[in-house]
């Protein structure tokens, strides 16, 4: 090592430990300074009011018959409404589900309506529509007439939206 | 002319960067065409963000115009067509070129000391690409656009605890929409920008570390030859081959790598019988599908693509250069490449019958190739070593030891004069 850089390495205060401390001060107040002003900017990727508005849907279900099922959108969801027929019932109040156990009655409020969101809990393609239930074609996973899943990837059950019926065939989804 | 470059010259190191940097940069002489794909992938960038640029001065990011406008640019726009199968086509050739420069990294351990830091900044660059790819897949606002996107973002639902806000942050909406739309649009134009600096950074390390060469030592000086005209010459020669191919591409086979289910517009309720992410990313895809878990899947697939900066970790055989010298490492090498065809053959198709069995095995391959390697390079060494090294390997293997160990004396003693 030269002698210039011995004179480098010499302390060019008398208390190097005061300016420690505000090297210290000036990092810990930048930081602090970009992180709050990240934050106006992270939080305008979330969901606008506009979407956020979107959030009910109603719809009529008139016109399904037992057997058949009808999609319609909330908050750009699908959302499966089936009518299921006695012997559907029968069969889904009688299991358990699949690897998600639950008991058929937690997931519905009248026996002979199934609503879930049509997504699958898997990677949120749309399931169609199967003779037992749904199929997903993204990854083969299957669901029973509860929307519970029964085997392949997906890790849960189809999610119930929050609903409420206002007559006897209108619901308010949201 | 000169006035004005010698005007230059007093006031920017113009003429001595071109002469150090460029024509007289040292180069080995022993290059062969497996060294071309650095510089086409330059070439290809800049076809990207040219093309990309006229393209967006004609397209509407927003959910209701977009398959429209890209429409509108095929059909109204002049040389529109022309324009959309450039970049359409380019990123194929991206990843083309790109993938054939990292199978020569592999081949020839050019990830290995002292070029590691080269290897990272790629690493980089690749998923930089990755995601600017992605990001773009979704502008035409077509059934795979969707689906694609919708597909990716609910992998980060995978996350624990903060998933689904995670995910709703990400697109903007409850699902893929014209939030997310919009987002990607502009993240597509700024990531590329982004690559542009980070290469500025691949670069000079490259021209610190300098080029390996197919015989994986580092070459004496008189052995390095000036980069202008011999390696402009065989670049631009490279660049012919690599144009002529791309034409065919751009103008008799444009749309074999567009799906045909996207000309189909985005409709966020009905999922297309069989949906399948653009050949490039088919043997991730491969290995997310092979996990019947999703958190699991979602690691796998991560790992898969990062494993690759853990090289120069694996890799600690002291036999210098890449497969050449290397018999085990070499058989390594082809079982992993064909193992990466074979998952991207997986991907491709539906997760049926025997394919799914396959994917399983070809997954466990994959990972298992990295974590065989340790061992293999070692009893590949002790082998080479009872077959008898050639005495230059052996010397050269020594000087490298000597050097390694000369290192880290100074360094003890470095330590030791501060105490
Ligand atoms: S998204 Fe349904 S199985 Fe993967």
């Amino acid at each position: 090592m030269t002698d210039d850089n011995k004179s480098l390495e010499e302390p060019l205060v008398d208390d190097p430990e005061r300016r420690d401390f505000l090297n210290t001060v000036t990092g810990v107040v930048a930081g602090a300074g970009v992180v709050a002003a990240s934050w106006p900017f992270i939080s305008s990727m979330n969901p606008s009011s506009d979407v956020l508005s979107k959030a009910t849907t109603e719809a009529s279900l008139t016109g399904i018959n037992p057997g058949e099922s009808k999609t319609v959108e909330w908050q750009g969801k699908p959302v499966f409404i089936l009518r299921r027929t006695d012997d559907q019932i029968k069969n889904m109040t009688a299991s358990q589900g699949g690897k998600d156990p639950e008991a058929d009655s937690d997931r519905i409020q009248k026996p002979d309506w199934l609503i879930v969101v049509g997504l699958c809990t898997h990677l949120g393609c749309v399931p169609s529509r199967s003779s037992d239930g749904w199929f997903c074609p993204c990854h083969g996973s299957k669901y029973d007439n509860s929307g519970r899943v029964l085997h392949g990837p997906a890790p849960s059950n189809l999610k119930l939206p929050p609903y409420k019926f206002v007559s006897e065939d209108k619901i308010v989804i949201g | 002319m000169k006035n004005i470059i010698s005007w230059i010259d007093r006031r920017f190191p113009l003429t001595s960067f071109v002469k150090k940097e460029l024509t007289e940069y040292p180069t080995p002489r022993n290059l062969s065409f497996w060294w071309n794909f650095g510089s086409l992938a330059g070439v290809v960038l800049v076809i990207q963000i040219i093309t990309g640029v006229f393209l967006a001065m004609h397209y509407k990011a927003d959910a209701a115009l977009a398959f429209d406008s890209v429409e509108h640019i095929m059909r109204d726009v002049n040389y529109g067509w022309l324009i959309r199968y450039m970049h359409s086509t380019g990123a194929t050739a991206f990843f083309a070129v790109i993938f054939l420069h990292m199978a020569r990294t592999l081949y020839y351990g050019s990830y290995r000391s002292p070029r590691e830091l080269m290897w990272w900044t790629g690493q980089i660059l690749l998923l930089l690409m990755m995601a600017t790819a992605f990001m773009g897949y979704l502008l035409p606002w077509g059934q795979m656009s969707y689906w694609g996107a919708q597909v990716i973002t609910s992998l980060f639902g995978a996350v624990p605890f903060l998933g689904d806000e995670l995910i709703i942050w990400l697109r903007g909406d409850f699902t893929v929409g014209d939030a997310t739309l919009t987002r990607f649009f502009a993240l597509h134009y700024l990531v590329p920008f982004i690559i542009m600096a980070v290469i500025m950074v691949h670069l000079v390390a490259l021209h610190s570390v300098k080029s390996s060469n197919p015989s994986g030592i580092n070459l004496a000086d008189k052995d390095n030859i000036p980069f202008h005209p011999y390696f402009t010459t065989k670049d631009l020669f490279g660049l012919c081959i690599f144009l002529v191919i791309y034409s065919y591409f751009v103008f008799y086979q444009p749309n074999m790598f567009i799906e045909a289910e996207n000309y189909i517009p985005a409709d966020p309720l009905q999922t297309p019988v069989h949906i399948v992410p653009e050949w490039y990313f088919l043997p991730f895809y491969a290995i997310l599908r092979s996990i019947p878990d999703l958190l699991g899947g979602v690691i796998a697939m991560t790992i898969s693509v990062l494993i690759f900066a853990f090289m120069p970790f694996l890799d600690r055989s002291k036999i210098p250069g890449g497969a050449v010298y290397r018999p085990f490492y070499r058989a390594l090498f082809y079982v992993f490449v064909i193992d990466v065809l074979v998952l991207g053959y997986v991907g491709a198709k539906p997760p049926e019958g025997y394919l799914v069995f396959i994917g399983y095995f070809a997954t466990a391959l994959y990972f298992g190739v990295f974590a065989i390697l340790p061992f293999l390079a070692k009893k590949e060494e002790l082998w080479l070593r009872k077959k008898g090294l050639p005495p230059e390997l052996e010397a050269l293997i020594q000087s490298e030891e000597k050097q390694k160990a000369e290192r880290m004396v100074a360094r003890r003693k470095a330590k030791r004069a501060r105490k």
